[in-house]
């Protein structure tokens, strides 16, 4: 698994943890995590929030002293995640990356205005309110596409093709 | 003239980020760089379709690079984020051949296949190392002197790198800044998180992110940002009233492409730049330098 590789050279120094911007809201920082997954404690660390909050910012990867990728390692827990469909009610993030799938997958790009009424109808419709004031000013500044790009008949039955063969090796990773 | 296949991503074709495609063309031209659009290329799959479903998302960047290797030319993208995932498949696919076996199954059940000979680039890439400093300053017409400009970079620019500047201090950027005739001040988070997709569903922890990034900006002099990705300018352009609410602060900086700088210090127009798509007005603090 991608990522996976350089666990076992982990000297457990903390680059990693120190440099994240979100460790501080993770269940465990970067560095436990690693110690997690080498202990073979997976049921703790998929139930948890901490892959779900790396930003992809590449930071402890760039700085890891072992060549550890770390980021990688994130989201490669996250996808084992989302395949069991672990529910996890102290992140939304999960969801809203189901819903920006979703989209790839189905019509291989993402209108903003889809995406994120079906984001907030699966998450909390309540929070779209919040988010409105943000949403008024990029509308007004003609910076919100309703339409979405379609790729021509030809393309999408290959992109189909080549979607729906992945899914079906998926299974048999 | 210098040609390359042109990946716009979906924020810039389609998307909030329209002026980002559009400026980016218009200075292409000036500086005798052709842009040919990929042929009905697909998303990227950006972070959210990586961290759900790698085979997939893998094949589905794979696709766009194996369309582009048809063309045999290299492929420029203004996007970080289809930049680093791009990059990201070339390098699984080297990486790992049992991946690579399923991919490539998947692929030709598309009939296509890519062997892994397109490199992807950023187009700040193409700019700096490509075209070259003194030729961006060569072409420059209102000079820019006297603007104060934060370079900012972001996280998947540089990272994880080894790629065409520093991971942690680029400086490319803050040249290209320097050459238009601006002040590139100093800005030590200059390639530090904006808080990416997640301000969608965490929008409290993004929002503190990027008033770290404006509040150094700011505080060290800059009259406006300028990024080179289209999550990052939305991040730092459409939130920075949230940011004012929450930090009880009066932020006003305009956060502006790099290329729509390019085009202002080029002398094209303000209207095809899509300087008018700014959230936080920038004519004001351009105002000396537009071209009337």
């Amino acid at each position: 698994m991608p990522g996976g590789e350089g666990i076992n050279l982990c000297i457990q120094c903390g680059t990693c943890s120190a440099s994240c911007p979100n460790a501080s809201r993770m269940e465990h920082a970067p560095r436990a995590l690693i110690a997690l997954v080498r202990a073979g404690m997976y049921d703790e660390i998929l139930s948890s929030n901490s892959m779900w909050f790396c930003l992809s910012c590449y930071l402890c990867t760039a700085r890891c002293p072992r060549g550890i990728k770390i980021t990688d390692m994130m989201h490669a827990l996250e996808c084992v995640a989302a395949r069991r469909q672990l529910s996890n009610a102290r992140t939304r993030t999960p969801i809203m990356y189901r819903s920006f799938s979703d989209f790839v997958y189905s019509i291989g790009s993402v209108p903003e205005v889809g995406f994120m009424t079906h984001f907030f109808l699966l998450s909390n419709p309540l929070r779209a309110l919040k988010m409105m004031p943000v949403a008024l000013s990029l509308l007004k500044h003609g910076r919100l596409s309703v339409r979405a790009r379609r790729l021509k008949p030809e393309a999408e039955r290959q992109y189909r093709a080549i979607l729906d063969k992945a899914e079906e090796l998926e299974g048999t990773l | 003239m210098k040609y390359y296949t042109y990946f716009p991503g979906c924020s810039a074709s389609h998307g909030g980020a329209k002026a980002y495609d559009q400026s980016a063309q218009a200075v292409a031209k000036s500086l005798d760089v052709e842009l040919i659009e990929l042929d009905d290329w697909n998303c990227c799959g950006s972070t959210p379709y990586t961290s759900v479903d790698e085979l997939a998302s893998l094949c589905c960047s794979a696709r766009n690079l194996a369309l582009a290797e048809k063309r045999g030319l290299n492929m420029v993208t203004p996007c970080s984020a289809c930049y680093v995932i791009l990059n990201r498949t070339n390098l699984s696919l080297t990486q790992y051949p049992e991946l690579k076996a399923r991919v490539d199954e998947a692929l030709a059940a598309g009939d296509l296949e890519y062997s892994g000979t397109i490199k992807a680039r950023h187009l700040l890439d193409i700019f700096v190392n490509d075209v070259g400093y003194d030729e961006i300053a060569s072409k420059v017409k209102n000079s820019l002197a006297g603007l104060k400009v934060a370079p900012y970079y972001g996280c998947q620019i540089v990272r994880p790198g080894p790629g065409f500047d520093h991971p942690e201090f680029p400086q490319s950027l803050d040249r290209l800044v320097e050459s238009l005739g601006a002040e590139a001040v100093s800005f030590p988070l200059k390639a530090r998180c904006c808080g990416g997709s997640l301000i969608i569903p965490e929008e409290d922890l993004a929002v503190e992110l990027i008033y770290k990034l404006l509040d150094n900006a700011a505080s060290n002099g800059a009259q406006c940002i300028v990024t080179v990705c289209p999550l990052c300018q939305t991040n730092l352009d459409a939130y920075q009233s949230q940011v004012n609410k929450k930090f009880k602060t009066n932020f006003n900086i305009p956060v502006l492409f790099f290329t729509q700088l390019m085009g202002i210090a080029f002398g094209i127009d303000g209207k095809t730049l899509g300087l008018a798509k700014c959230i936080i007005p920038a004519e004001k603090i351009l105002a000396s330098h537009l071209r009337k």
